[in-house]
């Protein structure tokens, strides 16, 4: 046994050990599972699950029957179906305005050596420390005077403010993956900057761009403060759903919470391949 | 830019996919596009971002009519829900980020120390990544509210049912909000620290393992220092969003734990109140930029201490 393991060399040992001894670490991941998943299937079962027995004593963890009663009730809910169409106006909005706005800003970051890049870098990742109540509420009274105020365009506003500076940086990064020398290329061949731009660079870079401009489009579905804000009338599906929160009955805030979840489940499916990576470029 | 495009030799320009080559520095660093190409970015955020934020200091002292006045900090100091607001926000903070960080190192551990699954594990445990704060409050409410999964699930023991989300037990609320904000957010510290962890060389643990370092004191002394930077990325990050918790606390527990965001929208929303609204704003902003030039000065330190190790 002993002449075995002399004849392995260091890193199968260490292999060997590990493999040992390794039913704790899964437990672990068990439990941790658990505590992730479960609040989730909880939801969609009382979302699922008819009006009366939502309200009922003791609830049942297997759904005893699967009913869209409570879901077809929260969408016909008054204001809430327009909040759903607000919230995905906002969404679009914003991710255009992110986009066209920040896409050139993060080329210039990439492409270009400039005095004033790093302050410029550094200004846009100290733009995170500040807290987005400090924005909307003298935004609200901005907004009162230009005639913006309780309009989806004036979210929109703020949401782009939010998402701008992750834009850039993430666009940024981005574009550097795109080699220069295909560029230079279409330069030679007789390719403007522009050109040059729109016909090698930005098909290239666009996956990025659209895996970019998902994360745009969740951030804003999900933004809840300064959409209740800046809006009486026209609210956004987070602010329909706060705003009748503590006098709605239970089954209007299980559906509410089911609906404002779908999205993000969806996006997660989409991105699960380019999670790390994304996720990994838009926090840093 | 052109006829520059074209000067740069292809060899060079290998180096400036990179985004560091000289010549492309030289040939460059003349032209006015980047500044062009900036402008949008820089004009937007000076009207919506910097623009805003003088104006909420104007608000936060001056009367309704303009004057300059400290009526609205006066106000915000003596309202009955300031003190228990601070307590509140700074308490929660304290308690949520360590333990979003030390649950977020465990997941990140596990999932780097290659578990059959562990793609799948990643999967489950990103899944609240994209959830709103609104939405997990209400997924948490619906687990301890009165007629909940948990009071049912006791009800089986022939327990309950216990109320957890009332004034009267501030401490079964405080500690709930705590819960619900570790499951939602503690999957994007994860994410920080696993893109951390993966440019550690693993030979270095495995020399660790090779004289005989335990798996704690490989932790303690190889991974965790390596780690900084990860580290302090993720509690700037989450500390500054502690700061400005809202929903999930106003769906869980409305205003029996006030918070300071809470309090900001409240006293903008049903007091109609701006200067007040923007006092509290203010006071989270001031948390946030104190807390985040603490956390730069520790992590330039501590920068030097990972260089001279």
């Amino acid at each position: 046994m002993a002449a075995s393991t002399a004849t392995l060399s260091n890193s199968q040992v260490i292999a060997r050990r590990r493999r040992s001894n390794r039913w704790p670490l899964y437990v672990v991941a068990v439990v941790l599972t658990a505590f992730f998943v479960v609040p989730i299937y909880l939801i969609a079962v009382a979302a699922m699950s008819p009006p009366a027995e939502i309200s009922a004593f003791p609830k049942t963890l297997i759904p005893r029957s699967i009913s869209f009663d409570t879901l077809v009730y929260f969408l016909t809910f008054r204001g809430v179906l327009p909040s759903i169409i607000n919230s995905i106006v906002v969404a679009l909005l914003t991710l255009a305005l992110s986009t066209l706005i920040g896409t050139p800003g993060g080329y210039a970051l990439a492409r270009y050596v400039f005095r004033g890049r790093d302050p410029f870098r550094v200004l846009i990742l100290v733009s995170r420390a500040f807290p987005i109540s400090i924005l909307a509420v003298p935004l609200a009274v901005t907004f009162i005077n230009w005639n913006l105020y309780d309009t989806v365009v004036a979210v929109a506003l703020v949401h782009t403010t939010l998402a701008l500076p992750t834009t850039v940086l993430i666009t940024s990064s981005i574009f550097l993956a795109v080699p220069i020398d295909l560029e230079e290329a279409a330069w030679t061949l007789g390719c403007t900057p522009a050109g040059a731009f729109m016909r090698v660079v930005l098909p290239l870079a666009l996956p990025g761009i659209a895996a970019a401009s998902i994360f745009t489009f969740v951030l804003s579905w999900n933004e809840v403060f300064a959409a209740s804000i800046l809006t009486v009338q026209s609210h956004t599906l987070p602010a329909q759903v706060l705003a009748s929160l503590n006098e709605s009955p239970l089954p209007y805030r299980f559906a509410g919470g089911f609906v404002l979840i779908l999205p993000s489940l969806i996006f997660i499916l989409i991105i699960r391949r380019y999670l790390l990576n994304m996720w990994g470029r838009v926090v840093k | 830019m052109q006829t520059t495009g074209v000067a740069i030799p292809s060899s060079i320009s290998q180096d400036a996919a990179a985004g560091q080559a000289p010549a492309v520095r030289r040939a460059r660093r003349r032209t006015i596009a980047p500044y062009l190409l900036l402008a949008p970015t820089v004009i937007f955020m000076a009207v919506f971002f910097l623009w805003p934020m003088l104006q909420a200091v104007a608000l936060a002292f001056q009367t309704t009519t303009g004057q300059f006045s400290l009526q609205p900090v006066q106000t915000m100091l003596s309202d009955v829900n300031f003190w228990p607001s601070v307590r509140n926000t700074l308490l929660l903070t304290l308690v949520i980020v360590p333990s979003q960080v030390v649950l977020a190192l465990i997941m990140a551990l596990l999932l780097t120390a290659g578990l059959r699954g562990s793609g799948a594990l990643l999967y489950a445990w990103a899944v609240p990544l994209a959830i709103s704060d609104l939405a997990a409050g209400i997924v948490w409410f619906a687990i301890f509210t009165q007629n909940g999964y948990v009071n049912s699930v006791l009800n089986a023991f022939g327990v309950g049912p216990i109320i957890f989300l009332s004034y009267e037990s501030p401490v079964a609320l405080f500690f709930i909000v705590v819960i619900a904000e570790a499951w939602r957010a503690t999957a994007i510290v994860m994410v920080i620290l696993i893109a951390g962890l993966q440019v550690i060389p693993r030979d270095y643990s495995e020399a660790g393992e090779v004289f005989g370092a335990t798996a704690w004191q490989r932790l303690r002394y190889i991974t965790l220092p390596l780690l900084r930077p990860s580290l302090q990325v993720a509690l700037i990050l989450r500390t500054i969003l502690a700061f400005q918790m809202f929903a999930v606390v106003i769906a869980l527990a409305g205003r029996n734990l006030p918070v300071l965001a809470g309090e900001a929208y409240t006293w903008y929303g049903d007091n109609h109140n701006v200067g007040v609204a923007a006092a509290y704003s203010l006071l989270i902003m001031i948390f946030s930029l104190v807390n985040t030039g603490i956390y730069l000065r520790v992590l330039r330190v501590q920068d030097e201490q990972a260089r001279m190790v």
